[in-house]
């Protein structure tokens, strides 16, 4: 048999029909749906007379919309639009018969950390969601991507995709990371290095020492980004860490399932001398902790760095970087760490989960804010319970954070939680992109020890000055 | 879905890069449950000022581009999110063609489930149609999908490649569920061999 990569494995275990022009039925083993790409795919079905075809590998949850603040349960909190969306949502569950985590229910919280969590997300599955972010799961070793509603109304009836392979593309992390450097410094300091296309027709996996050493939340934080590097999906290997993440989970296989599965998934790695389309290798030991300057998240750099010129840009990216430099409203020459900021946000898909808390908490204990507000947004309603039996909760609030129930908050401001225009904020989520974080707001992305570091000083630190 | 065969329309000009789905569709128009609608909301950050009132500047306000049916546009269009409401926003303001030297994976499969067509060229030719775009109403650009050509004002022809299966449901306007579902019984021979091998799914 010819070597494979993990991908390949994965692709050819979940190929239900191929095509002789190679265009396959993929065959997807966990659909999570949220509240604001599954409405038309419904309604869709409806139309249609169709139902859902496997309801119980089929599993919501609403994120996007929800208040964060703690009177959400009082109806007035949400916008009407927003309200008919989550209602939408409850009731699809119910009419379909698919598992369903409503905003009353403890485990509600944003789709990818309820995921995992539940143990829906396993080793060696194909996962989809509408939601580009899916990425977040490939750190269990699954194939996890993003789809439109289109696509998520095909899953829903078919329980398939249609699909051509991407390619294989390696990126190795090796090595040590240095004190201060976490999974977000390294998969936004490999955006920083392939740019937002770069991974574009790609799966990747990613590699090293410096991605073994990460716990399973660091994984998916790196996973979680790989969209933005354009790659269709990112992939971590399953290793005893995956496994010890997993078992026990309410719905992880158990008892002889457990070994089984087990037995299947210590087959998932690459071959050692599988093909590899596009091989990226950066040293550990050469990430530092990074800020973005501008508007995609490709605009990466150290701490210690200054605010880049338009003029060092060539092509077509002068005139973005132009354009992201007057957005954000700074100066080229300017050192990063002198830009001062008004609020902290802490939380979303890539960095809402107990260890990202704890690290932030670690910065911030005994000290207070010196920005105008900050907010930690745990990412579902269990790691807000476990962040308060550990004591983080009281950190958080000790400091002058607000202290949230779980969603996407600020991430996408698709809900009461927004930046006001020129307004400049840390932020641990994903986009720095114009507008995300509300109309005219400047985001800066990075981890959550930095956002707590800029939280404490008023601008952006460099978080090895406080440890 | 409707069919795509050949186009000959207005081509409005965006060689910006990196335009993402924040852009196309800022998130405050995803709360909807209809796929219609959405083209009044089109760039709305960069199309409308704070008070609503349009910017002149932006190119698809401009009186020559108002009917642009062909957007040639910087690399990586379409980066970001997932939101199909991209596609169908192009779509609801009258844009059936989207030409750049290379596309988001997400946005470049959402734009087939709705019509309409995602062209990458070289950026020599990307180019060529760009400087061609700014000519404005008098030049208009020729897309053929079934000879896989586009033709510019002056007459140059390019051809672009496109999958043939994607090529096949646009040039017919078939919907993916019904051709997916002649294949059921595929499907349920994956299921039940699946549920011997790994029941724990």
């Amino acid at each position: 048999m010819s070597p494979k990569t993990l991908y390949d494995k994965i692709w050819d275990a979940h190929v239900a029909h191929e095509a002789d022009d190679g265009t396959c039925l993929l065959y997807i083993d966990r659909h999570l749906v949220h509240e604001v790409t599954s409405p038309q795919a419904f309604e869709g079905l409806r139309m249609s007379g169709r139902k859902v075809h496997a309801p119980d590998k089929t599993i919501a949850v609403p994120d996007h919309n929800v208040p964060t603040t703690l009177d959400r349960a009082n109806a007035a909190t949400m916008t009407e639009d927003s309200r008919i969306q989550v209602e939408a949502l409850d009731k699809n569950a119910a009419d379909f018969g698919i598992h369903y985590y409503p905003v009353s229910d403890v485990r509600q919280g944003i789709v990818h950390i309820v995921g995992p969590e539940q143990g829906w997300t396993l080793p060696g599955m194909t996962v989809v969601c509408g939601d580009s972010h899916t990425a977040t799961h490939g750190a269990f070793g699954a194939l996890a991507h993003g789809i439109g509603t289109s696509e998520v109304e095909h899953v829903l009836a078919t329980q398939t995709l249609i699909q051509k392979k991407s390619r294989n593309m390696k990126v190795e992390i090796t090595g040590k990371l240095r004190p201060g450097v976490t999974a977000k410094d390294i998969t936004l300091s490999v955006i920083g290095h392939t740019g937002t296309a770069g991974g574009t027709g790609y799966v990747i996996e990613y590699c090293g020492e410096a991605i073994r050493d990460l716990s399973m939340e660091g994984r998916m934080t790196v996973c979680n980004m790989a969209i933005e590097g354009g790659a269709r999906a990112g992939l971590i290997a399953p290793d005893e860490k995956t496994y010890e993440y997993v078992m026990g989970r309410p719905h992880a296989p158990k008892g002889a399932q457990w070994e089984a599965a087990l037995a299947w998934w210590k087959t998932l790695y690459s071959d050692a001398d599988a093909h590899w389309d596009k091989v990226v290798t950066i040293k550990g030991e050469d990430i530092a902790p990074v800020v973005t300057w501008g508007t995609s998240p490709e605009d990466v750099l150290p701490i210690t760095g200054k605010v880049p010129a338009a003029e060092d840009f060539k092509g077509g990216k002068v005139e973005a970087a132009k354009r992201s430099l007057e957005y954000m409203g700074l100066e080229p020459g300017t050192p990063l760490n002198q830009i001062k900021i008004d609020t902290v946000f802490i939380g979303s898909c890539t960095n809402g989960r107990i260890e990202d808390l704890r690290a932030a908490a670690e910065i911030l204990k005994g000290k207070k804010i010196a920005v105008k507000r900050a907010m930690v947004v745990p990412g579902s309603g269990l790691v807000r319970a476990q962040a308060e039996e550990e004591g983080l909760a009281q950190i958080f609030i000790d400091a002058g954070f607000e202290w949230r129930l779980a969603g996407c908050s600020m991430c996408l401001a698709m809900n009461p939680d927004q930046l006001q225009p020129g307004e400049r904020c840390a932020a641990t989520s994903n986009r720095n992109f114009e507008g995300r974080q509300g109309r005219g707001g400047r985001t800066h992305l990075m981890s959550p020890a930095m956002a707590a570091a800029a939280a404490v000083t008023g601008h952006l630190t460099d978080v090895r000055e406080l440890m | 879905m409707e069919k795509f065969t050949k186009l000959s329309g207005i081509a409005a000009p965006m060689p910006l890069v990196n335009i993402d789905t924040d852009m196309i569709i800022p998130k405050q128009f995803l709360k909807t449950i209809k796929r219609s609608g959405l083209g009044v909301n089109l760039f709305d950050e960069m199309r409308y000022d704070g008070e609503g009132k349009e910017i002149p500047d932006f190119v698809l306000n401009k009186p020559q581009y108002r009917d642009a049916q062909i957007l040639v546009a910087g690399d990586n269009f379409g980066c970001g999110s997932s939101r199909e409401h991209a596609p169908w926003a192009l779509l609801d303001f009258g844009i059936r063609c989207v030409i750049s030297t290379s596309f988001a994976d997400i946005f470049f499969n959402n734009c087939f489930k709705n019509g309409i067509l995602p062209i990458a060229l070289p950026q020599e030719q990307v180019d060529i149609l760009m400087k061609d775009a700014e000519k404005g109403a008098n030049a208009r650009i020729e897309v053929d999908l079934e000879a896989q050509t586009i033709t510019s004002s002056d007459g140059e022809v390019f051809s672009f490649e496109v999958d043939a299966f994607k090529k096949h449901c646009l040039l017919n306007g078939l919907d993916d569920i019904g051709l997916t579902l002649e294949k059921a019984a595929s499907i349920e021979t994956y299921e039940s061999k699946m549920a011997a091998q790994r029941p724990w799914v």
